[in-house]
């Protein structure tokens, strides 16, 4: 009798212990708070070669800002594939890190979530002021008129990069201007048995930049004025088909390069395999796949005629990293002073160098480092010819169904099926009515 | 909870009492009959915390207009009512559209691998029956696609199907010369014959193992008996072997449908996110609407109607399954 007492209590013990645990947990702060002064997560974006690589430039900063402050900085290096499940994860169970990266793209998308700090006047006082940055770094931190969901970290934009030696041996003496120059490129180079041009067909995201900027070349734009999506206009059919036809029409982009998404482009174009490449601040993941940099050259993305500017003669997008700080963080203070190190003159040096990318700060931008050589096509097409992508709130999902759109156009592509001006112009239609209606 | 159990079994109990009991034994009783209840609610707090408490919270979702507005705070979502379950049945709409094609290509997908899955495994099963010299390191090399890690399976499956430097195109082009030029078989159309060999690449193994070992419970007399009234191999498998296997083919079917059916792993690591029209499976398919188009409300309305859907099936699955081994029973 007694046991059975005992083990019915047992039970009933662990019955309660499961429920008590079970309601236990997920604190509902809502503004930020001090209760832990000391330390801080850090999930910073992939931004070198590997993972490993990313860990190895930071490790030695943050014990800069250790010894500095005292407050000890855990970082994790979070994967392209899986952060924006892990913000919109953390977003929804309110338990995150303080302070993370994200992608300069989805700012707008993330600030309708809420769950980041609005850099307000009195928090931009606290990182040195919001004048510090430059103003297209500026334009990528959320929508219009509220303040801004992140500050600029690193900037980056697109280039052409060229292998000399397969422009040379096909007796090609300048990289080409414009598209119609780099098809005629591209012929004389395939005539040399070389590829010409890579894509990564089933990326989303880089289907994403290449056609808003040949959108932007037509004069279209993927979202009306007050923010609603137009994705099946005129001037976005021809740009999207303009993109796709250099694998369809122009046979300038193998149909092999259709199926990829993990960067074998970027190798391919290491290898030495393929005369060209179009890729943001590629610099630093070439030198890590052995491609030393007398080996390439690197000129302004393409334009339809003339040079690259304003307008029509956009040729990148802006790209970059925001740095953002949860609102739920339970250290604000050493968030913000956090944010003020990593933008401080000295890092923004230090890690811009790292990664290959420039500077948003303006005191940093000017220095000798940024100005010569790759740095200095990227920091031209910043200042004068990058465009922001739409900073809306749908801007997420607008990549994700565009992105697929292009993807399933390209697939056409390579299959051999015609991508022609109506094919496209359903595609684009059908992305659209997948957009969120309210 | 923990003083219902026990009046619940108390209630239950007394129409069996034989005899009349005394008013003085009954605490007793109670505490007899109550203790397996008792010692039941761990795992019944646990199977509702872990199972039942997120499919009603799911189920709550569904009929909330959960997007990215509102993900942080789940309570301040307003109530959309059936608005979601109308978006994802409005089959004239995309969404509707999308979501029944991605629900037929799932039904044909299912269809194929687990009938391919149940006859491999089963034929193997059967000739493996015979003892023979290597059985046991043959047994265990089917067994390999089923204990290798999904990931590290499929992932191997994705470089081999790779266009230009893939081994599947180097066999049959380079090779054979089946085709004209190499194929894709990770996007267009292709990529449905791609995912339906690794699922049953990946699936028939359980098939194997399931049916060897009710191949075990069969009496080796039944076969001798057949063969000296002349039964040829054909004829045995006909009337010994797949009746016989009857009820663990019908548990079986069940399990692999399921499994099948709501397969995620294979897709996503085979497409990533947004899997080619020709191999856009519902549980990728529901993922791609909840996360990456944020808006989890029409999400979870799409899950509940596959919860739904299985249950039908499954229920008459069960119900005509079982209702036709009575007569052979009785």
């Amino acid at each position: 009798m007694r046991r059975t007492r005992a083990a019915a209590a047992g039970a009933v013990t662990v019955s309660l212990m499961t429920l008590v645990t079970a309601c236990g947990g997920g604190s509902s702060t809502s503004g930020g708070s001090n209760d832990s002064p000391k330390t801080l997560t850090y999930w910073a974006s992939n931004q070198g070669a590997s993972i490993e690589v990313d860990k190895k430039v930071l490790q030695p900063e943050l014990d800069k800002f250790e010894k500095q402050t005292g407050i000890k900085v855990k970082v994790e290096v979070v994967p392209w594939s899986d952060l924006l499940n892990r913000i919109l994860t953390a977003t929804t169970s309110g338990q995150g890190p303080d302070v993370l990266n994200i992608g300069n793209t989805w700012s707008a998308s993330l600030q309708a979530t809420g769950a980041l700090l609005p850099w307000n006047a009195k928090n931009f006082a606290a990182i040195g002021g919001k004048d510090r940055f430059v103003d297209s770094a500026l334009g990528s931190t959320g929508a219009q008129g509220q303040d801004p969901a992140a500050v600029p970290l690193y900037s980056m934009s697109y280039a052409l990069y060229y292998n000399k030696e397969i422009f040379a041996d096909a007796g090609i003496t300048k990289p080409p201007a414009t598209w119609d120059e780099l098809v005629a490129d591209g012929k004389k180079i395939q005539a040399k048995g070389k590829s010409a041009l890579g894509a990564e067909g089933a990326n989303l995201s880089e289907n994403i930049h290449h056609v808003f900027v040949f959108a932007k070349q037509h004069g279209g734009d993927f979202f009306t004025p007050d923010g609603k999506p137009d994705f099946a206009n005129d001037n976005v059919v021809a740009a999207v088909k303009q993109y796709v036809d250099l694998m369809a029409k122009d046979k300038v982009i193998p149909t092999g390069d259709a199926e990829y998404a993990q960067n074998q482009s970027v190798s391919d174009f290491a290898k030495g395999n393929q005369a060209m490449l179009l890729w943001q601040s590629a610099s630093a993941n070439l030198k890590s796949q052995g491609m030393s940099e007398d080996k390439y050259g690197i000129a302004p993305v393409p334009v339809q005629s003339g040079t690259p500017g304003t307008g029509t003669q956009v040729n990148s997008a802006v790209m970059g990293i925001n740095l953002a700080v949860f609102k739920n963080t339970d250290n604000i203070d050493g968030a913000k002073k956090f944010v003020k190190f990593m933008t401080g003159d000295a890092e923004q040096k230090i890690l811009n160098t790292a990664y290959s990318s420039i500077p948003p700060v303006k005191t940093v931008q000017g220095g000798t480092t940024f100005s010569s050589g790759a740095n200095a096509v990227l920091k031209d097409t910043l200042a004068t010819s990058a465009a922001a992508l739409p900073q809306v709130a749908d801007e997420s999902q607008f990549e994700t169904a565009v992105g697929t759109a292009v993807k399933d156009l390209f697939a056409d592509a390579a299959a051999g099926r015609a991508v022609t001006t109506e094919s496209v112009k359903a595609a684009l239609e059908k992305a659209q009515q997948q957009m969120p209606t309210k | 909870m923990t003083t219902t159990a026990p009046a619940e079994a108390a209630v239950g109990e007394a129409p069996s009492g034989a005899a009349k009991p005394g008013p003085r034994r009954r605490p007793g009783r109670i505490r007899r009959i109550g203790l397996p209840y008792l010692l039941l609610l761990p795992a019944l707090l646990l199977e509702l915390l872990v199972h039942l408490v997120p499919m009603v919270i799911g189920i709550v979702m569904s009929f909330k207009e959960l997007t990215q507005f509102y993900i942080r705070d789940w309570g301040a979502a307003p109530w959309s009512g059936l608005d979601n379950y109308k978006v994802s049945v409005d089959f004239d709409a995309p969404v509707g559209e999308a979501l029944l094609h991605s629900f037929l290509v799932t039904v044909a997908f299912t269809l194929l691998s687990v009938g391919l899955c149940w006859l491999i495994g089963t034929a193997a099963a059967v000739y493996l029956q015979d003892n023979f010299r290597g059985r046991g390191l043959l047994r265990a090399l089917f067994l390999i696609p089923y204990a290798l890690p999904v990931y590290a399976a499929v992932i191997t499956w994705v470089f081999m199907f790779q266009h230009d430097n893939g081994l599947v195109n180097h066999v049959l082009h380079d090779q054979l010369h089946l085709t004209d030029k190499p194929s894709f078989w990770l996007i267009g159309d292709n990529s449905f014959w791609a995912l339906l060999t690794v699922s049953v690449w990946k699936g028939w193994p359980f098939a194997f193992l399931i049916v060897m070992a009710g191949l075990q419970n069969i009496p080796g007399e039944l076969y001798e008996a057949a063969a000296l009234d002349g039964a040829g191999m054909w004829q045995q498998i006909r009337r010994i072997t797949l009746p016989s296997l009857r009820p663990v083919n019908q548990v079986l079917l069940l399990v692999l449908f399921l499994w099948t059916f709501n397969d995620f792993n294979t897709p996503f690591v085979l497409f990533g996110r947004s899997a080619p029209a020709a191999a856009d499976l519902i549980s990728v398919h529901i993922y791609q609407a909840s996360f990456v188009t944020w808006n989890f409300g029409t999400g979870s309305a799409m899950s509940v109607l596959l919860l739904l859907f299985l249950l039908v099936v499954t229920g008459a699955y069960l119900l005509l399954t079982s209702r036709g081994r009575k007569p052979a029973h009785g």
